[in-house]
């Protein structure tokens, strides 16, 4: 089957067998292999990708589901070289120990901010219900997605998707 | 894991799925969210030669007030459900279970109507369908025709749909004014219940007018614990009434044993959760 599908804002076009995940797709099809295969069983949410901007499981969708839809993988979320908010709390909150977790933890957290953009560390919790860490690293994962809460609150001003000082171009000043 | 081969088919009206179910016979299989399906697939628990897909059938979702009820589109998802006015407002014993339904990737893609006819007595919507005395509209070749809940579930796994017909919508009438709430039992996060109970109440004056209660994973489909709606009609919304009432909560139910539990703890369950669900509602 044809689809025609825009992930990380390419849009691709491939001949697929109905039976292919969405995640081998990504993977073994555009070589995204940000986005990582867990537990194969649908439990782990390491394969979390956003479609529509509502987050998934692409373990548990096929890529003839994506037809015409858009997918925004972990890779797809700096911005010229610039880590998203939420990665870059993941990084300053050492919220990773092994990363496997990582791609799919940052993206069901991007998804649970939208939803409440202050949320409590209760909510966090249960946000990131469907997401397994190996390593049992919560407190520091709970402590970031809070952090980039914090970071992205309203007002944070455009400094907050701006995580490494830009490089000082010489003006014609000195 | 990778599933077996299938032909693919995403119809785009109900007439098409059902000429789709027609054609195919017993090799199809419908997928609404696939958030239960695909899993199957994917360990090859089952094998369908033709997968329908419900995605294109935008007709089929969303919550529409009809009257006295709501009827919401089969193809709704949980994530929809939750966040629908007329749900919370009149529906409210729906609302708070989906909200404990998998988790949230998962209430992203799985749908009110796959959950139903899903069927899986562990699942947490048939229990709140039959509280709240849903009705499910169904088309087939034949037609349309619409079963009560309380008729819709026949044994695990399975309801009265015939392989070629659909389900399209559930009335749900309107609970307007009730609290509910719905009390869960499982060990880790996102695991399916060992035993659950919904529980909505119209209390008046602080007495209980109306009760309705059912049970999930009491049974091989849901059950109404009618001995405690019984017995908390008309009494006051007290932790005694309460307490006594849902000390019949396993009555006439049949509870499986398993690695989880076996029957008798479930039937423990049943009656603890039960006085949790109604304190909460109470409460609430």
């Amino acid at each position: 089957m044809r689809i025609t599908v825009s992930v990380d804002g390419v849009s691709y076009t491939d001949e697929v067998e109905p039976r292919m995940l969405l995640v081998h797709y990504l993977r073994e099809r555009l070589g995204k292999t940000g986005t990582v295969v867990g537990c194969d069983t649908s439990n782990c949410g390491a394969c979390t990708v956003h479609l529509d901007g509502h987050s998934v499981k692409s373990c548990s969708m096929f890529a003839v589901q994506a037809d015409r839809h858009e997918v925004t993988t972990i890779e797809g979320l700096a911005r010229d070289g610039q880590l998203h908010p939420v990665q870059k709390a993941f990084h300053e909150n050492h919220a990773l120990q092994c990363g496997f977790c990582t791609p799919g933890m940052i993206m069901q957290s991007i998804d649970l901010l939208a939803d409440d953009p202050d949320p409590s560390e209760e909510t966090v919790r249960h946000g990131l219900e469907g997401n397994l860490c190996r390593c049992t690293g919560y407190q520091n994962i709970v402590k970031a997605v809070r952090d980039a809460a914090h970071q992205m609150r309203p007002g944070a001003g455009p400094e907050a998707e701006q995580v490494a000082p830009s490089p000082s171009h010489a003006g014609g000043g000195e | 894991m990778i599933p077996a081969e299938f032909d693919y088919v995403a119809p785009a009206t109900v007439e098409e799925v059902v000429r789709a179910l027609t054609e195919a016979g017993e090799d199809a299989k419908v997928m609404a969210g696939g958030q239960s399906l695909i899993p199957v697939l994917r360990m090859r628990l089952a094998a369908p030669n033709v997968v329908v897909d419900l995605s294109n059938l935008s007709e089929l979702t969303g919550v529409r007030d009809d009257g006295d009820s709501l009827l919401i589109g089969a193809m709704t998802t949980h994530y929809e459900v939750q966040r629908d006015h007329l749900v919370r407002d009149h529906a409210r014993l729906l609302a708070v279970a989906t909200d404990t339904v998998a988790d949230p990737q998962v209430r992203h893609r799985g749908t009110f109507g796959g959950a139903l006819v899903h069927a899986d007595p562990a699942g947490d919507l048939p229990a709140p369908a039959l509280a709240m005395d849903a009705t499910m509209v169904i088309v087939g070749p034949g037609g349309r025709r619409e079963v009560p809940a309380r008729e819709f579930f026949v044994d695990y796994f399975t309801t009265v749909l015939e392989p070629d017909e659909l389900l399209v919508d559930v009335r749900v009438p309107k609970l307007t004014g009730w609290s509910a709430h719905y009390e869960k039992f499982n060990r880790v996060a996102q695991a399916w219940s060992i035993v659950a109970v919904a529980a909505a109440v119209r209390v008046t004056d602080g007495t209980i007018a109306e009760a309705r209660v059912a049970l999930t994973n009491m049974g091989p489909t849901p059950v109404r614990a009618t001995g405690v709606e019984e017995a908390l009609v008309g009494q006051p919304a007290t932790a005694e009434s309460i307490n006594a009432a849902a000390a019949r909560a396993a009555e006439g139910t049949n509870p499986t044993t398993d690695g989880n539990a076996d029957a008798e703890f479930r039937s423990h369950l049943a009656r603890v959760l039960t006085g949790r669900a109604l304190t909460a509602a109470v409460g609430a």
